[in-house]
């Protein structure tokens, strides 16, 4: 395929799944950012949007800055509007390999994204709106689009950013000052009732850390995520399949996930925000990697036209 | 007929124009018949409704063009538009006979001219067209055809007559509405559907893969055709992804596209491959820097020289705009007669040259009765209305005339046919003109059942195009007998094994009755 479309695919498979993780990091932090005293809540707003990679603008920063920034600035790459509107327009480039499905949910849910009240209330039901959307959006793209390597770039897409917004929320544990219970945390994944089923009602900090970071059967976790997204790397690339060379992007992917699996947990636990900083690092290298790999085939044709 | 009806006739009988639904007085025409009946069935809530959710369902589909930087649906109108089967005989085989005669036109023009030799059309005349490219001069085309695809604007004038009013053969676009329109209206208006034969329009897509496919360069047997668009702020990019996507095959921009040894290839996740045939959606001017505008990059440098040296079939041929040449255009019928020896079945629009003294003169004294156009125009842009003119409009019309009579044309302000339009709380006759496409491999030109029917959604205006505030309808033909579908393309040689069902069917079916409980 060209290109130039697997590159399309690739970002919307990431923007969806960006906006997905920041709507139910969003929509848990709200609940708890509510119940703060005021100079209290603006230094964990400040600190979330830090966490989700961006900074804030002017000294001016409180909730509804917050708002804003993660949930309705059309114009950044971060916030959940922005990012619906980036994969819209990658699947306007790319719309003939896309499904019309895909499409159209996609559009629909572009011109959606204006008809919502801006406060906190209207936000939350703004995050639940994203969810469904999201998923039905995943849903098209699963049931729709043929299991070739257009899905595979839209799967390898979805699942790095995965990996990469579960350990961004897996950050804020430490970096919030107010104190995110686990249980939230496990809500921010929409985890709760997989893990409360898996380990039952007897679980402290540690199993919950586990779950998020290791378990093998739970979609939403780094490993599963980071396994998700090498066995996409090995179906676009099969030429490697014994001993020999491995393309970069398997590589850091892998040395990501092996050394988070043979790891002892308590020393993930004891330095969690040094590890899930190496998570978003490494997902970012095999983004450069997969993008030097596939979307840059040919050495760009300089063309200077004559000056007339 | 219901009030949404009420006072249409009179209205229609003030325009002085041919209405398609209704001759004047009467009751609907026969071919109107049952869309007459459905509407006559809906309120004008009814109506209302269903022209919003036609609208919301374009706008949801993406189905828009981009105007000012700002993607707007394309408005569809509720009533379609009807053509009886024996007048469509007779547009199909005049839009063939038309196509036929530009593609012997241009074949002659980049060759030998000998339509010049033998005093037909001035030499002049050719030359000086803004679209006539000496790059392409001297060779045949990869594939041997030069109009792949083309859409011959049709009006009909008061007295009811078809007349063609322009040809477009280089880029013409529009043909994904008569598709997306049919979609919306099997779900807009289903009950005018059901007791008559209106001919499908979505054969289009393979048809057209199967001519682009048919004329590729020589020793291809299984061509790679893509589709080229300069992206996705070109006002047809709906259009380029719809095609792409009906035809199965690849979308491309110019910097999808390297030329190496007079080949052109696309660049892609495993590596470069080779396009054989591109269905070109940008102008000749901005196609390949090193032949025409060195500041474009919406093409590919190269591109020329290969098609030129036979790697690369480019549909349509590149200096196709000649025969678009308004000033050509009055001479189409003179060409049919030249070089198919058939009498043209369509007439033009008369139409004055405004290069030759007398006609000049007699133009310059009536402006403010006819229409003038620029030669190269489309889009209507530049077109004046002598009647709905200033006087310094039309005088500065004059001093460009006179300063370049080559220019211009000027035609008789002609009163295009009519066919309702919701407008507000009700119907009114709104002015219509019809783009028939056509579609060459070499060997025959078919053309679609119906065409683009746009509509001047303003009262009173004459002017259709998009781009200044104009409206589509749906084109039905009517047919006397079912179609048989027509296979295309050879199927592909992938052995597919049988398969063998392993469940009884019926114990299977019994099953899922009793599934849940177990």
């Amino acid at each position: 395929m060209l290109s130039r479309i697997a590159e399309s695919l690739f970002w919307i498979g990431r923007y969806v799944e960006r906006a997905d993780g920041t709507a139910r990091i969003l929509d848990v932090h709200l609940e708890r950012l509510n119940h703060l005293p005021t100079e209290e809540r603006d230094n964990v707003a400040r600190e979330l949007l830090a966490v989700m990679g961006a900074r804030p603008e002017g000294d001016e920063f409180g909730l509804e800055e917050l708002l804003h920034a993660l949930a309705y600035d059309k114009q950044s790459a971060t916030s959940i509007a922005g990012s619906l509107g980036a994969a819209r327009e990658n699947a306007r480039r790319a719309r003939e390999t896309v499904s019309s499905g895909l499409w159209e949910s996609l559009n629909t849910t572009y011109y959606g994204l204006n008809q919502h009240r801006k406060d906190v209330v209207g936000t939350y039901r703004y995050c639940h709106w994203v969810l469904e959307r999201t998923a039905m959006v995943s849903g098209l793209a699963d049931t729709t689009v043929s299991h070739d390597d257009s899905w595979l770039f839209l799967a390898l897409g979805r699942s790095l950013e995965r990996a990469d917004m579960t350990a961004r929320m897996l950050s804020t544990r430490d970096v919030l000052s107010a104190g995110m219970s686990w249980v939230n945390m496990l809500r921010c994944a929409g985890a709760y009732e997989s893990f409360l089923r898996t380990r039952r009602a007897a679980f402290g900090d540690q199993h919950a850390a586990e779950f998020l970071l290791l378990d093998r059967l739970f979609p939403r976790s780094i490993v599963y995520a980071l396994r998700d997204a090498d066995e996409c790397l090995a179906k676009l690339d099969p030429s490697a399949q014994r001993v020999g060379f491995i393309n970069d992007a398997r590589r850091i992917v892998g040395q990501a996930r092996t050394f988070l699996e043979f790891h002892r947990t308590d020393d993930l636990m004891s330095e969690l925000p040094e590890h899930m900083e190496r998570v978003q690092k490494a997902v970012s290298q095999a983004s450069d990697a997969i993008s030097r790999k596939y979307f840059n085939q040919a050495d760009e044709l300089a063309w200077v036209g004559e000056v007339s | 007929m219901s009030d949404l009806f009420q006072d249409y006739s009179e209205a229609a009988e003030r325009t002085g124009a041919y209405d398609e639904m209704f001759a004047p007085g009467q009751e609907a025409r026969k071919s109107y018949g049952q869309v007459a009946g459905a509407l006559r069935e809906l309120s004008l809530t009814d109506v209302t409704a269903r022209a919003d959710s036609m609208a919301r369902t374009f706008l949801d589909r993406g189905v828009t063009f981009d105007f000012a930087g700002e993607e707007r649906p394309f408005p569809l109108d509720i009533v379609p538009r009807v053509i009886p089967a024996d007048e469509w005989t007779v547009l199909e085989k005049g839009v063939a006979q038309r196509v036929r005669a530009l593609e012997a036109f241009l074949n002659d023009v980049y060759d030998k001219m000998t339509v010049v030799a033998d005093g037909v059309i001035p030499r002049q005349l050719v030359t000086t067209s803004a679209h006539f490219h000496r790059q392409v001069h001297g060779f045949e085309p990869a594939g041997g055809v030069r109009v792949h695809i083309s859409g011959i604007d049709v009006v009909r004038d008061a007295a009811g007559t078809f007349r063609v009013l322009e040809d477009n053969v280089r880029v013409p676009s529009g043909v994904s509405y008569v598709l997306e329109n049919r979609r919306a209206m099997a779900k807009g208006l289903p009950e005018a559907f059901g007791q008559q034969l209106i001919r499908p329009v979505e054969e289009y897509p393979r048809r057209l893969l199967s001519a682009l496919r048919k004329t590729a360069p020589s020793g291809v047997d299984d061509p790679t055709v893509v589709v080229l668009t300069p992206g996705v702020f070109n006002s047809a990019y709906f259009e380029h992804t719809l095609l792409a996507g009906l035809m199965g095959v690849e979308l491309v921009e110019g910097r999808d596209l390297i030329c190496r040894g007079n080949r052109v290839y696309m660049r892609t996740t495993a590596g470069e491959q080779r396009v054989d045939v591109i269905y070109k959606r940008i102008d000749d001017d901005f196609l390949d820097p090193l032949q025409f505008r060195a500041d474009s990059m919406l093409g590919c440098p190269g591109l020329v020289n290969a098609a030129r040296a036979g790697g690369v079939t480019i549909a349509n041929a590149v200096g196709n705009g000649v025969a678009d040449d308004k000033l050509v255009y009055s001479y189409v019928p003179d060409l049919i007669r030249y070089y198919l020896n058939e009498e043209p079945v369509i007439a033009n629009v008369d139409t004055f040259r405004l290069e030759e003294k007398e006609a000049r003169e007699h133009v310059l004294d009536r402006l403010d009765e006819l229409v003038v156009k620029p030669v190269d125009g489309s889009g209507g842009k530049g077109l004046v209305i002598g009647p709905d003119a200033s006087k310094d409009e039309l005088e500065a019309l004059r001093k460009r005339v006179i300063a370049d009579p080559r220019g211009w044309i000027a035609q008789p302000v002609l009163q295009l046919s009519t066919v309702p339009t919701l407008s507000g709380d009700k119907f009114g006759p709104r002015h219509v003109d019809l783009r028939p496409f056509a579609v060459n491999d070499g060997d025959d030109v078919w053309v679609l059942p119906g065409g683009l029917t746009r509509v001047a959604l303003k009262e009173g205006s004459l002017i259709v195009n998009s781009s200044q505030g104009g409206g589509s309808k749906d084109t039905w033909v009517l047919s006397d007998s079912p179609q048989v579908p027509v296979e295309l393309l050879p199927r592909p040689s992938i052995t597919v094994r049988e398969r063998v069902s392993v469940w009884p069917v019926e114990s299977n079916w019994r099953d899922r009755q009793t599934e849940q409980q177990q």
